[in-house]
């Protein structure tokens, strides 16, 4: 592990703080990880995230660098040639790369959080199907982004893989509770063959939470913070 | 391949729109001949249904019939690939990228809703809450300018950077709204780097053909108004 003077206020539960740790275990760098209670700001996230107050915030020495995506570039920057890249070679490329991620933030967490948010079960099927579509494009992207090989990155595991990796988890929560199946092998069959090749990937295994607590997390939260009875 | 003459770079874009402003000074800046198509208000071609299914939004940059949306996404692209002429937009290192890309997302995601929001407030209290949150970015963009410009004329330094243009591309709107509510955004009061700012951007020969006129946008704004007034927002 490369040595450097990092650490990352994060929360276990966050696909936000996940992606950043994933790509720092791709990267091999070493960081001291400092779990926040979100709900309680610590004064440690209150100096180095002051404008947003909200993890992840990436400590280097005396640096402070917040919003995810804005902290991967940083680490593919600052750490370029060491470990797989993070975002692709050509300039295209990386404008894709960085459309898909910004698609992503947009749609897929309102999406699914809407699943486990829905008062009705009328409400539950639109964003039910509003998460296929949402996933079917993602196919497409998958399809043209990998061009054929393993991941969004191509060989590596890269940028797209780890924003979109970092919600697998949270995908697998919704499906339990809400008793629908997302990531469809009949309607996304990429997404799943990529889903089970990232999910036996170190960076994964070491920085997902399991579904059973994540499940649990996600109960708890559609009955104390959105106020919707939590199913069976 | 990059930079050369022969390459095919057409924009979709509208004259009044901020996002397009963006785009249009960075190739500008970066003096690539390129096809401005202006998409009529109201409408949306083919051509920018076919190039941006997802989103149906302009700008949209074409370079070698590839499409290419959003327009911070848009100006990355362009200072990649004309990477040998004009300033790099963006700067060297990557802790200054990290600060430009972050400001950015900043002004995305708070400055500008609250900047349009003043406009599209159905209410006065609304429209004082948009105001409000308005000032408050460009205080918090007042500090980070201190910093980043490290005693310069721009965040980019000595040239225009990414996140001038960011921010620059909002300049003409500031100023209708300031017309037309009556009220400073930027004030040598309390933003008195940003004013001097504004000033230097906006006198630079690439932005001052891009930006519109003042009295242009106002007119805009007032036909914006009267469509929201009558009918549910579209989009």
């Amino acid at each position: 592990m490369a040595e450097c003077d990092l650490k990352l206020l994060g929360m276990w539960a966050s696909p936000f703080v996940i992606r950043v740790r994933m790509m720092l275990e791709e990267k091999g760098l070493s960081y001291e990880y400092i779990e926040q209670d979100v709900f309680n700001k610590s004064e440690l996230l209150l100096k180095h995230n002051p404008t947003y107050q909200k993890v992840p915030v990436l400590i280097h020495g005396d640096r402070d660098i917040c919003e995810s995506l804005v902290i991967l570039e940083y680490i593919d920057e600052n750490w370029f040639g060491i470990g797989p890249p993070v975002l692709p070679a050509t300039p295209y490329e990386r404008a894709i790369a960085r459309f898909w991620a910004a698609y992503i933030e947009d749609k897929l967490l309102l999406s699914f959080i809407g699943i486990l948010r829905a008062a009705t079960e009328e409400v539950k099927a639109e964003k039910i199907a509003e998460t296929h579509t949402i996933l079917e494009m993602l196919e497409g992207a998958f399809k043209k982004c990998s061009a054929g090989k393993g991941f969004f990155g191509g060989d590596s595991i890269g940028y797209l893989d780890v924003t979109l990796g970092s919600y697998l988890t949270w995908i697998k929560a919704a499906e339990r509770i809400s008793g629908a199946k997302l990531l469809d092998e009949t309607k996304m069959p990429l997404l799943v063959e990529w889903e089970k090749r990232f999910l036996a990937a170190d960076c994964a295994k070491k920085t997902l939470p399991s579904v059973d607590q994540l499940e649990k997390h996600a109960r708890n939260l559609q009955v104390t913070r959105w106020k919707v009875a939590s199913a069976n | 391949m990059a930079g050369s003459g022969n390459s095919e770079v057409k924009l979709l874009g509208a004259w009044a729109s901020p996002y397009v402003a963006r785009a249009r000074i960075a190739l500008n800046l970066k003096e690539v001949q390129y096809e401005f198509l202006e998409e009529q208000f109201g409408t949306k071609s083919e051509l920018l249904l076919k190039s941006n299914p997802i989103y149906k939004k302009i700008p949209v940059l074409i370079h070698d019939d590839k499409p290419i949306c959003e327009s911070l996404i848009i100006v990355q692209y362009i200072d990649e690939v004309w990477v040998s002429s004009g300033p790099a937009l963006m700067p060297a290192d990557a802790y200054d990228r990290a600060l430009h890309r972050f400001w950015a997302v900043y002004i995305d995601d708070k400055f500008v809703p609250s900047l349009f929001g003043m406009m599209r407030a159905p209410t006065e209290e609304a429209k004082a809450e948009s105001k409000e949150q308005a000032l408050a970015s460009l205080q918090l963009l007042e500090e980070a300018f201190g910093k980043i410009s490290k005693g310069k004329p721009f965040f980019g330094g000595d040239t225009i950077g990414y996140l001038d243009v960011a921010l620059g591309a909002f300049v003409g709107w500031m100023k209708a709204f300031e017309e037309m509510n009556g009220f400073k955004l930027l004030d040598d009061a309390k933003t008195p780097l940003l004013c001097a700012w504004a000033e230097n951007f906006c006198n630079n020969e690439v932005v001052g053909a891009v930006i519109p006129e003042t009295a242009k946008l106002v007119e805009l704004a007032k036909v914006m108004q009267a469509r929201f007034k009558s009918a549910p927002p579209a989009n």
